[in-house]
This record gives C-alpha cells, sequence and structure tokens, in this order.
C-alpha cells in the first residue's frame, strides 16, 4: 500500500441544545486524522470519545437502513453512516436536519412528524372486507410487487424534508415522503381505496399540487427512491380527478 | 373512507395546476417563435418586413390588417395574465417565507431548487415590462416593420426594456419547460435519471440558444434605429412590393 499521509479532517458541528437554559447556537470544530474507509458515524463517535463527551447525535444500524443519522453535511442533507469522509474535501460542517424538532446537537426528533404524516395519509391498507387469514393470498404479478417493495424502502430519515424548499416555506406541505407513500399505496391492488380518495387526502396546495419540482428530494434521497417520477405520476392521476 | 358516495371533492386545485402548466407552455411555445419571426431582421430589412406584411394577413387576404396583430396580441395577453395570476401562488407569501427559502437555497446549493428562483425574480419582472411591450403591441399594432421597431428601439428609448425583457424571458421559458417536463414526468423513458440529465441539456441549449438569436436581433434593430435616427417616423419601403404601394 502507498504510504500517503492521512488528511487532517476539520469537522466543524452546530452545537446546540434547546434544553440547556441559556445555550446559544455555536460552531465548535474539531481536528481528526482520517483514516482508511472512516465514515461521518466513525468521525462522530472519535469526537465524541476522544474530544466532546456531549455531543448528541443519532445511530442505530451504522448502514443505513435505520435513517437515523440524517443531518446537513456541508449544507446537504445525508445520512452519516454511509457518507465517506474520503468524498469530502477535509473541511467539513455537520448541522441538524432543519424544519424537525430538535433535541439537541446533531440529534432531531423525525418520529414526531413521520407518525402524524402517516396518520394524515392513513398510510395503510384499506382492505374492503375483514382478511381471512386461512385463505390464500391473491396474487400480485411479481413486476408489480418490485415496484411497490421499491417504494417500501423509504426509511423516513426526513432527507427529502430538509431537502425541499417547498416545504420550508409551507409547513403542511406533505414532502417526498409523503407523496412516495400515497404512490405506494395507489399502485397496491389491496388497498382499495380510488383515486379520489387519494385525491382528498393529496389533491391539494399542501399535497401533490403544492410540489414546486425542485427535486432536492429526488436529488439527496439516500435510498434512491425514484420520486421525480413517482410525484409525475401521482400528479398526472390527481389532476384526471380534477376534469 | 370509500369514497364511492358522492361526497363532493374540490377540483380547482387540479383545475389551476394544469392552468398553471399549459399557459406556461402555451407561452413558452409562443416565445420561441416569436424569437425566430423578430430574428428575421439579421436577414434584412426586406424579411421583417415580408414578416410583418405576412402577420397583417397580406399573403392571405392581399391587404394588410394591422389590427390581427392586435388580435394575437390581445389573445397572447390574456394568457400571460392568466399564467400569472395562477403561477403568483407560489411567490413566497411573505418575508418569513422569503427568508425561509434564500437560506435554504444558499446553503443547499442545489441548481433546480436555484433556478426556481430565477424563476420567480424573472416572472416579477415580465408582469411589468411584458405588460408594457404587449400593450404597445396592442395600441399601435401597425407600427411594426424595420424602421418602426429600429426607431422604437432607439430613438424611443425602448431598449433597455427590450433588453431586460429578453433576458428575463429566455431564462424564465428554459427553466419553465425542463420544470414542465419533470413536473408532468414528459420524455420520461426508462431511465428518468439519464432523461433528466438530458432534459437539463436542452434547458441550457436553449437558453443560450434563444439568448443569442434575441440578442443579436436587438443589435440590428439598434443598428438601424442608429442609422434611421434623422428620419424617425418615416416607414419602409419594400422593395418587391414597391408598385403594389404597400407602405409601412
Ligand atoms: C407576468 C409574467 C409571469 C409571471 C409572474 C410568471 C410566474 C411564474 C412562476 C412563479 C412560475 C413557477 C410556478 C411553480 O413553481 O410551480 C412559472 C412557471 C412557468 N412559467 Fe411563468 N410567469 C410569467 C410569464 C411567463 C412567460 C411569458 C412564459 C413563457 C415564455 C412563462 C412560462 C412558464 C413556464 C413554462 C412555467 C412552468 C409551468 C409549471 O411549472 O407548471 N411564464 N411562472
Ligand atoms: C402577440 C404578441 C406579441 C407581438 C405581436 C410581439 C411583437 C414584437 C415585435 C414587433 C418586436 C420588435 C420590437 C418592436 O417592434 O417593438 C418584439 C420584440 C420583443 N418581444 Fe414581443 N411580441 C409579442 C409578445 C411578446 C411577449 C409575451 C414577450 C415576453 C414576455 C415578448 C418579448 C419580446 C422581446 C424580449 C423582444 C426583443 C426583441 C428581440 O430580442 O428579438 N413579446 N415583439
Amino acid at each position: 500500500m502507498e504510504n500517503k499521509k492521512a488528511r487532517l479532517l476539520k469537522i466543524s458541528i452546530l452545537k446546540y441544545d434547546p434544553h440547556v437554559k441559556g445555550d446559544k447556537p455555536h460552531i465548535e470544530t474539531f481536528e481528526i486524522e482520517e483514516a482508511p474507509g472512516m465514515t461521518l458515524f466513525i468521525v462522530l463517535n472519535d469526537i465524541r470519545e476522544h474530544y466532546d463527551a456531549s455531543l448528541k447525535f443519532d445511530f442505530v444500524c451504522r448502514a443505513g437502513i435505520c435513517g437515523s443519522c440524517a443531518m446537513l453535511i456541508n449544507g446537504r442533507p445525508g445520512l452519516a453512516c454511509r457518507t465517506l469522509t474520503a468524498k469530502l474535501d477535509p473541511e467539513i460542517m455537520l448541522a441538524p436536519l432543519p424544519f424537525f424538532e430538535l433535541i439537541g446537537d446533531l440529534s432531531i426528533y423525525t418520529g414526531r412528524w413521520m407518525r402524524g404524516l402517516n396518520e394524515r395519509l392513513e398510510t395503510w391498507i384499506h382492505a374492503q372486507e375483514e382478511i381471512d387469514v386461512h385463505k390464500l393470498e391473491e396474487r400480485m404479478e411479481p413486476e408489480l410487487a418490485e415496484e411497490i417493495y421499491e417504494l417500501d424502502r423509504c426509511v423516513e430519515c426526513g432527507c427529502c424534508v430538509a431537502g425541499c424548499g417547498t416545504i420550508q416555506m409551507r409547513e403542511n406541505f406533505v414532502g417526498a415522503v409523503g407523496m412516495n407513500k400515497i404512490a405506494r399505496y395507489q399502485l397496491d391492488p389491496r388497498d382499495k381505496r380510488s383515486n379520489k380518495d387519494y385525491y382528498e387526502l393529496v389533491g391539494d396546495e399542501d399535497g401533490v399540487f403544492g410540489c414546486m419540482t425542485l427535486l432536492g428530494c429526488e436529488d439527496v434521497c439516500p435510498k434512491d427512491l425514484p420520486l421525480q417520477s413517482k410525484i409525475a405520476y401521482l400528479r398526472r392521476k390527481m389532476v384526471e380527478i380534477g376534469k | 373512507m370509500n369514497a364511492k358516495n358522492n361526497h363532493k371533492i374540490n377540483k380547482v386545485p387540479a383545475r389551476l395546476d394544469f392552468i398553471q402548466s399549459a399557459t406556461g407552455l402555451i407561452l413558452a411555445l409562443f416565445i420561441w417563435a416569436h424569437m425566430f419571426f423578430e430574428s428575421s431582421i439579421l436577414f434584412g430589412k426586406e424579411s421583417m418586413y415580408a414578416m410583418t406584411v405576412f402577420f397583417e394577413g397580406y399573403y392571405f387576404l392581399g391587404e394588410r390588417y394591422p389590427f390581427l396583430i392586435a388580435v394575437l396580441g390581445f389573445f397572447i395577453f390574456a394568457v400571460f395574465i392568466l399564467h400569472a395570476l395562477v403561477a403568483i401562488r407560489k411567490f413566497p407569501s411573505n418575508y418569513r417565507q422569503y427568508r425561509i427559502f434564500r437560506n435554504h437555497m444558499k446553503s443547499f446549493r442545489h441548481t433546480d431548487t436555484s433556478t426556481w428562483f430565477i424563476q420567480i425574480v424573472t416572472g416579477f419582472v415580465m408582469f411589468f415590462l411584458g405588460s408594457v411591450h404587449l400593450y404597445i403591441v396592442m395600441s399601435q399594432p401597425g407600427d411594426i416593420g424595420p424602421y418602426a421597431s429600429s426607431d422604437r428601439m432607439v430613438s424611443e428609448w425602448m431598449w433597455p426594456l427590450f433588453l431586460l425583457l429578453l433576458i428575463a424571458v429566455i431564462l424564465h421559458a428554459g427553466i419553465g419547460s425542463y420544470r414542465l417536463c419533470l413536473k408532468w414526468g414528459w420524455f420520461e423513458g426508462k431511465n428518468a435519471k439519464k432523461s433528466r440529465q438530458i432534459l437539463k441539456k436542452f434547458q441550457y441549449g436553449f437558453i443560450a440558444f434563444f439568448m443569442t438569436l434575441g440578442l443579436l436581433s436587438i443589435a440590428t434593430y439598434m443598428k438601424i434605429g442608429f442609422e434611421h435616427q434623422g428620419h424617425v417616423g418615416e416607414r419602409y419601403h419594400s422593395v418587391e412590393h414597391a408598385g403594389k404601394q404597400v407602405q409601412k
């Protein structure tokens, strides 16, 4: 292996704990020697272990599955555990995702907002009759199942919300996470809701017609969900109802 | 909540979105055609003259009827106003929203977010500049032609307005049409990400092409306008149509 000198990373973190009296938002900078294959997850743990035990941030899975570690990385929403420092300049700015409730430093509470969204959009299968667990499920074409499961991969990390200029201005907007979910249930033949029902959920300025197609969501989604294409699909379906 | 029942849904939001896009599309297509017509001056006064009398119905009706241009102007004006009325919903509705968007845009540094702001600014600018131009088109439809238009640019000091309007409208139409495609999923194909990159190239290409065309046209009108400064008010006499006493 080449014996290149490791880079010195300058990690600046926007620190602020609203629960601590007198605390004000301020930036603290830490210098860390880069290691091969280093992710921001490793960096943050390093900082907490060696420099600042009070630093707050969220992690569960460390593998881009749980969606807890979303934060602004140089102003761009992303998952810390999936971000290799090697891909970034040595000066890195970290801040909590905007819009969501701040717990402290980089830790935010996406759960409450996401739960509200799911209740508002009723993101569960609306079957017509009671499901008989003894009967075989109706068959579904594999392509359709694939398509639905693709959209089901959303981990509700909040990146699309933080990358959405529309929702920053208009808080009631459902965001890409919401529209993706509606598109997912709209595709699912087990859900007996009609397009008219979906229209009642997203057929207004807080829903799909509020989307201004800035496509920040599409570009930051860590799961690479086809958000642009699904929002366009939903828009076409919903505008038909308005005829 | 199965809505087999007939309780009313509000169709207005769907219709507004449709109107916004439809009027935007009409205006974008119109303006690109307009830039080609205008640029006839690059091929000489005679070409521009022929273009003018074409729109005045000369080649169909045997005589020139400038009011036809006023009618077209009125139609475009109506679409223009409708588009502005509907699109204005999207403007930041107070300073707080404006501030939030600007901060988001600055820290995010994301092209399609930033270009939206250009759309807002250019849309706002066109409200005024576009209206002035269209009003003159409607009120003086007879004063279009190689000399009349050039005099307007130079002797009537309209070139600064046209320059700003050109920059605004070409950016707005280029960005708007790109967004339109993504918004409705047009030309999406099998690979939406790839199509978007291609559409983006078209966006830049259209802007560059029509901006160049428009700038060259304005420059040409201005050149003619300066040369014609001593004869303001005089109209162009067609070489070809001279015998037929068509004047302009
Ligand atoms: C009074 C002048 C105008 C104003 C205030 C205005 C404003 C706007 C705004 C705010 C948008 C963004 C809408 C959104 O985010 O969803 C927009 C979109 C658009 N505009 Fe304009 N505009 C004006 C004139 C024009 C003209 C002259 C053209 C054509 C040359 C045009 C073409 C478009 C197109 C193609 C779109 C995209 C439509 C869509 O996203 O649905 N606009 N306009
Ligand atoms: C039916 C409607 C329209 C007609 C008949 C028309 C006609 C003309 C004419 C004759 C000129 C040459 C200068 C002059 O004589 O004043 C001109 C220039 C121009 N017009 Fe229009 N126009 C129309 C609508 C619009 C609209 C809606 C816009 C944009 C919002 C626009 C933008 C411009 C620009 C930027 C120029 C500068 C010339 C250039 O760069 O080639 N026009 N138009």
